[in-house]
């Protein structure tokens, strides 16, 4: 699982369920870098110690009381940042955060590559986010200790898949699943990184965009080659669609994609969820969003059981505190 | 000297253009209109003292039009004809020792290539002027930038590095 093989060679559960290196072994001191690199097995382990933590979190508060985790945020977070910062906390751990672009030596025309080098020696793991795609495969080249992306441009967010797997797993199970993702399929990180994450399990993945903002054929390609496991369907609207759905995950449109406010708002009107809209969803239809939301579920809706964003937003702690837990173990540590 | 037999017509244009060698590579069959990517991919620009000979848009049997590309002095290596094979997957190479081909090969196509094809996409980090080489993955039918994989299928000659 090293960052170059790992953008081609999924692991594979054989080699893992064969009695080979655990996935403890593998993910131990390795970097995440997108969610084609984890198995199913990969996965299940996150998501199975996620829920350990969740049900018992002071059994976890002083696992990595030495331990510092550098946050490198180049771009702007709440979510994501703040609650790598509380995962770590939680562990008994710390954070060093780089603070703002304006105010790090990236202002005085430092690389990235000299930047992850530098406070690698500081810190036992580091959290990027870059605007830029691929900043993290390329970070991942110049450091050894385990790097985790939290954004790279369009391209990957696998925390975030990991806590939306998680999400889904609660509310709605991972196989014989039924799945919609609706909204910016272009430029969301966030569902290409699902979508990827979903080809291990036997999905059913409708994608509801505009055609302007439909799945970059890159991801199309990828998934296809996932083509037995996995059925892809593309549409315009979300009616024909909704009520087959266990899950909607919705995601923003932006303004900026669009000339000008008119099309925008035409275009964005026909991708946003209210209460009647989902009167021909299933009753047991479970609402997503990566948050945060603008207009494109309207805040009726949060208080209906379909709502599980907040719920969503929160296990964003545990399963990150179980990544670094996997991680952060010590070599010749074995696994309890 | 299947590279030179096109030519020997009794047009003493042709032989004037693309003239024989005594040691080194004639890259031949390669797509009309490709021999300066051929040379850009090779990074060779004459400024170092090379002795190239350039035939372009010649008549062929194989190939409607074709291009030649005689290196003098150099022996290139299969991984440095491999990467020919993005933008011209017939080419033939041939090394010439003493006006004698004493090897001759077809360009496959290599797994990845590094450094050779500069990344379209403004928002990589590969353009992002990085210390970092770029390094294409090559699929059946196009190439994809390791780092942002963005994938290329008909626009692969703008990509070359040059």
């Amino acid at each position: 699982m090293s960052v170059n093989e790992s953008s081609r060679t999924p692991t594979t559960n054989g080699e893992i369920q064969g009695g080979g290196k655990s996935v403890h072994e593998q993910m131990r001191h390795d970097h995440l870098i997108t969610s084609k690199q984890l198995s199913r097995a990969d996965i299940e382990t996150v998501l199975d110690h996620a829920a350990e933590i969740d049900a018992d979190r002071s059994a976890f508060a002083d696992r990595h009381a030495d331990k510092l985790l550098g946050l490198l945020f180049f771009e702007p977070s709440t979510r994501t940042k703040m609650s790598f910062e509380t995962a770590m906390k939680r562990l008994g751990g710390d954070i060093v955060d780089m603070g703002a672009v304006e105010s790090s030596s990236v202002t005085k025309g430092e690389t990235l590559a000299d930047t992850v080098r530098v406070i690698e020696g500081y810190t036992d793991a580091l959290v990027l986010r870059h605007p830029k795609q691929g900043a993290a495969t390329m970070a991942g080249e110049f450091v050894d200790v385990p790097l985790l992306n939290a954004g790279d441009g369009a391209g990957h967010h696998p925390t975030q898949t990991l806590l939306d797997l998680y999400t889904i797993r609660e509310n709605a199970g991972l196989d014989d699943l039924t799945i919609g993702i609706m909204g910016d399929l272009k430029y969301g990180r966030t569902v290409h990184s699902l979508a990827y994450a979903l080809s291990n399990f036997d999905t059913r993945q409708h994608f509801i965009s505009p055609e302007s903002l439909q799945l970059p054929r890159e991801v199309v390609y990828d998934l296809h080659q996932e083509q037995e496991r996995v059925q892809i369907r593309e549409h315009e609207s979300i009616e024909e669609v909704l009520p087959s759905l266990d899950v909607l995950y919705v995601t923003r449109i932006q303004r900026e994609r669009f000339p000008d406010e008119n099309e925008y708002q035409q275009v964005a009107g026909k991708y946003q969820i209210d209460t009647e809209a989902l009167e021909t969803a299933r009753d047991e239809l479970t609402v997503m969003h990566p948050l945060p939301r603008v207009d494109e579920i309207a805040p009726a809706v949060d208080t209906t059981d379909h709502a599980a964003y907040f719920e969503q937003a929160h296990n964003g702690v545990p399963v990150r505190m179980a990544l670094l837990d996997l991680l952060l173990r010590d070599g010749g540590e074995t696994d309890e | 000297m299947s590279n030179d037999h096109d030519h020997h017509d009794g047009n003493d244009d042709h032989e004037l253009r693309v003239s024989k060698i005594r040691d080194g590579t004639v890259i031949d069959h390669v797509n009309g209109g490709q021999a300066l990517n051929v040379l850009a991919i090779l990074g060779i620009d004459g400024s170092k003292g090379e002795e190239v000979s350039v035939g372009m848009n010649v008549p062929s049997d194989r190939l409607a039009r074709k291009d030649i590309v005689k290196v003098e002095g150099r022996e290139l290596s299969q991984d440095e004809v491999d990467v020919l094979s993005l933008i011209a997957p017939d080419a033939t190479i041939n090394i010439v020792r003493n006006y004698e081909v004493i090897e001759k090969h077809r360009v496959e196509r290599p797994d990845a290539v590094t450094g050779v094809l500069s990344c379209p996409n403004p928002g990589c980090i590969t353009t992002a002027g990085e210390p970092v080489t770029s390094k294409f993955e090559v699929l059946d039918d196009a190439v994809r930038c390791v780092y942002c994989e963005t994938i290329v299928r008909d626009e692969i000659p703008s990509l070359i590095d040059t």
